[in-house]
C-alpha cells in the first residue's frame, strides 16, 4: 500500500518536451510509473520517449483519463499550468519548479482546496511509492525499496540520504513525500501524516524538517492529539544564523520564529523520537519497529 | 528582497496612503535644499537594518545649514556594518499616537494576514499578543472596505480615524498584491492633527516574483563573498568558522554544517551547490572556498540528479588551477559514484562513502573537536 500515489495512478507531464521534463519522463517510465501523456503548448502531436504530447491538459485528460500531473514548466508559467490542470480534472498535482512567486502559490493552493486537489510542492522532489513501483518526481530511482516506513521531507537531497540509509538498513518505504522548500506549500507534515495514519501498510513515519515556519510545531500538535504510529524526526539547520535564508526560500529564522529548538521541543513533547544527525534516523526507526 | 524606506514610502504614496513630505538625499547640498523646502526634518539613513535610531542613523536638522552639517557627518558613515550612501529627509511630525498595521503571508494558513495594533512604534514581536488584532484574508475575496471597518472597530478607532484606517487597509492590501510583497508594514502609523500618516514603512518583495517587477532595483545584502557566490547562482551564507563546506541541496548543506558543529568543528559557510550541480558552477564555487583560506575543505555529495563524476571533475579542475593548498575531505556517493571515486583516486584523493566519518575527519584535520 501507499498514500496519494499508487500503481493505478495515470500521470501526465506538463512541460514534457523541455530538458528536465523529457529526462524525468524517461526516469519515471523506467521506475514503472504510468506516464500516459505529456502536455506542451504548441508541441501537440510530438512524442517524448513514446509518450504522446498534447497541446492542452484538456486534450491529454480526454485521451488518457489521467488524474495526476507533474509540472516542469518554468516558474513564471507555473500558476497557469497548475490552474489548467485542476480545471481539467487533475486531482494530484506535483509542482517541481523552484522560485514560483508565493502569491501564485497562495492562489494555487486556494483553488486546490476548493476542488479537493492534493498539491505536492512547489519546490519539491515529488512523491514515490516504492511498493507500487511508481513515482512522480525527480528523485533517483535506485535508493528506495518497498517496506513499512512512510517518509515526509522538506528537502530533496537530505531525504535521499535518509531514505538510502533506511533502505540499506532493510527498512523500505511505503511512500516518500517531498513537501517542498517554499514558504507556502500544498501538502504539509500534518496532511501527509493524516494520510499515513490511514494507510495500514505504514508502520512508522520519518519526518525530515528544517528551520523556518512552524509546520513542524503544527504537526507536533497533531501527533500528540491523534497520531498513533511511531515518529522519528530529524531537523536540519541547528547551526543556522537567524535572518539568513539557508538555500530554501522557506528556511529562515525570522523575527525569532522558526527556530530548531522550538520545533525539536514540540516534537519531543508530542512523543516523537527526535535525532540530531541524519545517520541516526535508520537505527531509531529500527528500534521503534522491533 | 528588502526595500529601502524611501522606496516603501513611494509605494505607499502611489496607492494613496498619506506619508510625510520627504526627499531622497545623496549629498550635503541635497540635504540643505530638502530642509529649505520641507522645513525642520529628520535625516534618516537608508540602510536595511532595524534599530537605526539607536545606532545614530536618524538625526534632526532645524535649518538648511544644520542639515548640511548633519548630512555630511552621516553620509559615508558605517551603520551596523552598512555604509550609508543615501539619506531620506522627512518633515518632522507632531505625533499624537502611534499605531501598527501590516500585511504578510501566513505560511500555515496559506493566505494573507493583516495585523494591526494601537501599540505601534515598537517591533511587533515586543507587543503583547492581546494588543494585536489579526485578520486572515480570503484570497478569493480580497480586502473590501467592510474588512477595514471591522478592523478599525476592533482597534477601538472612531470617527475620522476609523474611516481613514478602513480606507488605508484596503490600499495596503492592494500594495501587497501589486508588489508581490512578503511583508508590507507601517510602523508607526501615526496620528498627526487627527489624521493618519505613515511615518515609517517596510516593504519586502518576494525574490521569486522579481521577474515581473523589473522596476525593482536588485539589492544583494550579502557580504562581498556571499555576493560573489550568489552571482554564480548558488545559495551561500557566510559563517564565522574555518572549515569550508560544500554540499548539494539546501537541506543537505544545512545538515552538513550541523554535522561539522556536531563533531566540535567550526563551519565557515553554508554552500548549496544545487540539486543538479554541473562541473562549471561547482568548480567556481570550490574556487571561492579555496580563496577563503580555510583550515579544511569538506565536500559532501549525495548524487541524485548531481552526478558524482561531474563533482570529481570539478574538484580536479580546481586542483589543477589552485593546487587546493588545504586539506580536502570528500564524501561522494550516489549516481556515477564509481566513476567519480575512480577519477579522484587517480589523482590520489580518497573519498568517503559515509557522511559521519567524513565530517569527523574534516574536524580532526582542522585541529578542532573533542
Amino acid at each position: 500500500m501507499a498514500i496519494l500515489l499508487t500503481r493505478e495512478t495515470k500521470i501526465i507531464v506538463q512541460g514534457a518536451t523541455g530538458n528536465q521534463g523529457a529526462f524525468h519522463t524517461r526516469q519515471m517510465l523506467a521506475y514503472g510509473a504510468q506516464v500516459t501523456a505529456g502536455v506542451s503548448p504548441g508541441k501537440g502531436g510530438q512524442t517524448v520517449h513514446n509518450v504522446p504530447v498534447f497541446d492542452t491538459v484538456r486534450d491529454a485528460v480526454a485521451q488518457t483519463g489521467a488524474s495526476a500531473s507533474i509540472v516542469f514548466v518554468p516558474a513564471p508559467f507555473a500558476k497557469d499550468a497548475a490552474l489548467e490542470a485542476m480545471e481539467n480534472g487533475i486531482r494530484l498535482l506535483v509542482m517541481i519548479p523552484e522560485h514560483i512567486p508565493v502569491q501564485d502559490t497562495v492562489e494555487i493552493v486556494t483553488r486546490a482546496e476548493d476542488l479537493g486537489v492534493s498539491v505536492i510542492g512547489p519546490n519539491t522532489f515529488g512523491i514515490i511509492s516504492p511498493g507500487e513501483g511508481t513515482k512522480m518526481g525527480i528523485m533517483p530511482n535506485h535508493i528506495y525499496a518497498p517496506g513499512p516506513v512512510g517518509v515526509v521531507a522538506r528537502s530533496g537531497t537530505l531525504s535521499y540520504e535518509i531514505a538510502f540509509s533506511l533502505t540499506n538498513a532493510g527498512l523500505g518505504q511505503t511512500t516518500v513525500v517531498g513537501m517542498g522548500g517554499d514558504p507556502v506549500v500544498g501538502q504539509t507534515f500534518i496532511s501527509v501524516l493524516k494520510h499515513f495514519q490511514e494507510d495500514p501498510a505504514t508502520q512508522a513515519v520519518v519526518m525530515v524538517g528544517e528551520i523556518g515556519g512552524s509546520a513542524e510545531e503544527e504537526a507536533a500538535e497533531y501527533i500528540k492529539a491523534a497520531f498513533a504510529k511511531p515518529v522519528v524526526a530529524y531537523l536540519a539547520g541547528r547551526a543556522a544564523p537567524p535572518g539568513k535564508r539557508m538555500g530554501h526560500a522557506g528556511a529562515i529564522i525570522e523575527r525569532g520564529r522558526g527556530t530548531l529548538e522550538s520545533k525539536e521541543q514540540a516534537l519531543t513533547q508530542a512523543g516523537a523520537r527526535v535525532v540530531t544527525m541524519p545517520w541516526e534516523v535508520a537505527e531509531a526507526v529500527g528500534t521503534m519497529l522491533s | 528582497m528588502k526595500q529601502y524606506e524611501y522606496v516603501a514610502k513611494q509605494a505607499l504614496a502611489a496607492v494613496g496612503i498619506p506619508i510625510p513630505a520627504g526627499r531622497v538625499v545623496r549629498t550635503a547640498d541635497d540635504a540643505a535644499a530638502a530642509v529649505r523646502e520641507i522645513g525642520p526634518a529628520a535625516l534618516k539613513a537608508q540602510v536595511l537594518v532595524g534599530g537605526r535610531g539607536k545606532a545614530g542613523g536618524i538625526r534632526f536638522a532645524q535649518s538648511p545649514e544644520e542639515a548640511r552639517a548633519v548630512a555630511a557627518a552621516m553620509l559615508g558613515m558605517d551603520l551596523k556594518g552598512y555604509r550609508v550612501q543615501t539619506l531620506y529627509a522627512e518633515a518632522k511630525l507632531a505625533i499624537d499616537q502611534e499605531l501598527y498595521v501590516s500585511v504578510t503571508t501566513d505560511r500555515n494558513r496559506k493566505v494573507p494576514l493583516i495585523m494591526a495594533s494601537t501599540a505601534g512604534g515598537v517591533e511587533i514581536e515586543e507587543v503583547a499578543d492581546e494588543s494585536i488584532v489579526r485578520r486572515h484574508v480570503d484570497p478569493r475575496v480580497g480586502v473590501l472596505p467592510y474588512a477595514g471597518r471591522e478592523l478599525a472597530a476592533d482597534l477601538g478607532l472612531e470617527g475620522t480615524l476609523a474611516r481613514e484606517f478602513a480606507d488605508l487597509v484596503v490600499k495596503l492590501y492592494q500594495l501587497y498584491q501589486s508588489h508581490d510583497a512578503e511583508l508590507v508594514e507601517i510602523n508607526p502609523l501615526t496620528v498627526v492633527g487627527g489624521h493618519l500618516v505613515a511615518a515609517d514603512a517596510r516593504l519586502n518583495i518576494d525574490d521569486s516574483a522579481l521577474f515581473r517587477h523589473r522596476e525593482v532595483e536588485p539589492i544583494d545584502e550579502g557580504s562581498v563573498l556571499e555576493q560573489k557566490v550568489h552571482a554564480i547562482g548558488l545559495a551561500y551564507v557566510e559563517l564565522d568558522g574555518d572549515i569550508a563546506i560544500m554540499a548539494n541541496g539546501a537541506g543537505m548543506a544545512m545538515a552538513t554544517v550541523d554535522a561539522i558543529q556536531h563533531f566540535g568543528g567550526r563551519p565557515a559557510n553554508f554552500l548549496d551547490a544545487g540539486g543538479g550541480a554541473s562541473v562549471g558552477p561547482t568548480a567556481q564555487a570550490l574556487d571561492v572556498l579555496v580563496s577563503m583560506k580555510p583550515k579544511v575543505i569538506f565536500i559532501n555529495i549525495f548524487g541524485g540528479i548531481t552526478r558524482c563524476d561531474d563533482v570529481a571533475r570539478a574538484i580536479l579542475q580546481v586542483k589543477r588551477t589552485t593546487g587546493i593548498p588545504v586539506p580536502l575531505v570528500v564524501r561522494l556517493v550516489g549516481t556515477n559514484e564509481r566513476e567519480g571515486v575512480a577519477l579522484l583516486e587517480a589523482e590520489a584523493i580518497s573519498a568517503y562513502s559515509e557522511m559521519a566519518p567524513a565530517a569527523e575527519r574534516a574536524v580532526q584535520l582542522a585541529g578542532e573537536g573533542r
